[in-house]
């Protein structure tokens, strides 16, 4: 059977809500550099970026000029065709991956009842996977359509870092799912009415978190684009607007993973201690939610040196997975025995 | 394995790599390096803003070179000696020199330097001039912002070393 969809609005809606959806991503990214940018310099007891705008706030937009504006060029050993869609899977993946974050139950807007979120498909964390799963391509075409040597190394580790931690996030997330009963993004929000998910599932936030850091190729899981070694991984190569995608597809995987961070662990749109505000503030509560997630990976990429290659394996398959998979199964016990 | 001898009683090894303690380890250490990194975040920044803001010099500090007229009469206090010169390592210092006229009354000796042009690239800021003047008409003043986009712009002449410098460098008080 192919997947149910909880709620949906006419056509016309659902189109707006894809524009609105994307504009706001594509706002998102540029807020999340300068905030990286200026909050590492402060945790290194320096300013960051501040002659552009007012405290340098509008960075963002000279680099955008400067890289949109920039030559487009490739190496003679590229594949062409695959060198040019790498980074279009890359960042198509990361708009798909975001269009499933709840923002909010459906809200009356102009007299229409319309789902604050791009879809509320029933097979939620499904599709995070299937769609994380794609942006592997998007990594490892561009890598390897670089023709160089730099480039197809990052692309090897980033397949092989990618597909270990993704078993780990997975496992992480199956002991949600089966404390809430369902797949609904939505659903597992609202199961977490009494008590958000980060309570009882204190060991498989943090496996997710840990995870998350690796999939999203951040400090201290980086070796994707370890510097030091490879240049700079899997898009050595790139440059100018192809470079941005990978970029902002990154940053947005980021975003992602902090709003379904939000949205299983942290009670989405819930306030805790029972507090019950008017509807319209739903978003902002998780974008409040998401911001300290961001903040968090910012916090840690301040902090924590990369890993070696060998310690990054053996932590993820020795200790990362018997431990996510213990947690399924001890949620599996207690949720059975709490049942009968 | 490295044996520490007899005269060595205690060595203090990093801890096995294990599977559990080294987790419960790692998770540690990120902690106390969570707080590390946070407690840099509350103390604040440690940068000087440079071209709006500049460090201090002291006292002593040896900048750009200073020609020095006699605050009474304005005469300027070099009489042409040509001392500097002598006692320049580098030999960046050129001094001609001329005969005061009751007419022309530059200095307040009986000659003046007529040329005295300092090459600041090549001058290695030693203060060997300083040392060498017996009236004290250069002393190395407290600038050192000099670069220039010609060699030959930097060729500084008595006018420009007699006046005072556009921008006046901060100074750090005794003892600061």
């Amino acid at each position: 059977m192919l997947a149910t969809v909880g709620y949906y609005e006419p056509a016309w809606i659902q189109i707006v809500k894809a524009i609105v959806i994307a504009l706001v991503a594509l706002q998102l990214v540029p807020i999340v550099t300068i905030a990286e940018r200026k909050l590492l310099g402060r945790f290194q007891g320096r300013y960051g970026p501040n002659r552009v705008g007012p405290f340098g706030m509008l960075t963002p937009i000279a680099e955008i000029v400067k890289l949109a504006t920039k030559e487009q060029s490739r190496p003679d050993t590229s594949i062409g065709f695959l060198y040019v869609s790498a980074p279009i899977i890359s960042i198509l993946t990361a708009f798909a991956a975001f269009a499933i974050i709840p923002f909010g139950d459906p809200q009356d807007i102009f007299g229409t009842k319309v789902g604050l979120y791009g879809l509320d498909v029933s097979i939620g964390p499904l599709y995070l996977f299937a769609f994380s799963a794609i942006a592997f391509y998007g990594i490892m075409l561009g890598g390897w359509a670089s023709g160089s040597k730099y480039a197809f190394l990052g692309a090897m580790r980033a397949a092989a870092q990618l597909i270990s931690y993704e078993v780990s996030q997975g496992l992480a997330l199956v002991g949600v799912i089966i404390t809430a009963g369902t797949l609904s993004l939505t659903g597992i929000v609202h199961a977490q009415a009494g008590m958000w998910f980060i309570v009882p599932q204190c060991i498989g936030f943090l496996i997710f978190m840990t995870a998350s850091f690796a999939e999203t190729n951040r400090t201290p899981f980086d070796l994707v684009e370890a510097d030091a070694e490879l240049v700079a991984g899997y898009f050595t190569e790139y440059g100018g607007a192809r470079w941005v995608s990978f970029l902002f597809a990154e940053y947005l995987n980021m975003i992602v993973v902090a709003g379904i961070a939000t949205t299983i662990y942290l009670g989405g749109w819930m306030l805790p201690f029972g507090i019950h505000l008017p509807g319209w503030t739903e978003p902002l509560v998780v974008l409040f939610k998401m911001t300290l997630f961001i903040v968090f990976f910012i916090w840690i990429r301040a902090t924590l040196p990369r890993l070696r290659y060998d310690q990054l394996m053996s932590f993820g398959w020795k200790i990362l997975l018997p431990l996510a998979t213990l947690n399924t199964l001890i949620t599996a016990i207690v949720v059975v025995v709490v049942d009968k | 394995m490295w044996s520490p001898g007899d005269d060595q009683i205690t060595v203090q090894r990093a801890p096995a790599p294990g599977a559990a303690g080294g987790l419960y380890r790692a998770f540690g250490e990120t902690l106390r390096g969570l707080k590390t990194t946070l407690g840099r975040l509350t103390e604040g920044v440690s940068t000087i803003s440079y071209p709006e803001q500049k460090v201090p010099v002291y006292p002593r500090f040896r900048g750009r070179h200073k020609l020095h007229r006699f605050e009474d009469t304005g005469l300027e206090k070099c009489v042409g000696c040509s001392l500097c010169a002598a006692a320049c390592p580098a030999d960046c210092i050129r001094v001609v020199a001329a005969e005061n006229t009751p007419e022309n009354r530059v200095s307040a000796g009986e000659r003046y330097a007529a040329v005295y042009e300092i090459n600041i690239s090549r001058c290695i800021f030693c203060g060997y001039c300083e040392v060498a003047c017996p009236f004290d008409a250069i002393t190395m003043g407290h600038d050192y912002e000099m670069s220039d986009y010609d060699r030959s712009d930097l060729i500084f002449t008595k006018e420009m070393l007699l006046a005072e410098p556009i921008d006046i460098t901060p100074l750090r008080r005794e003892g600061e």
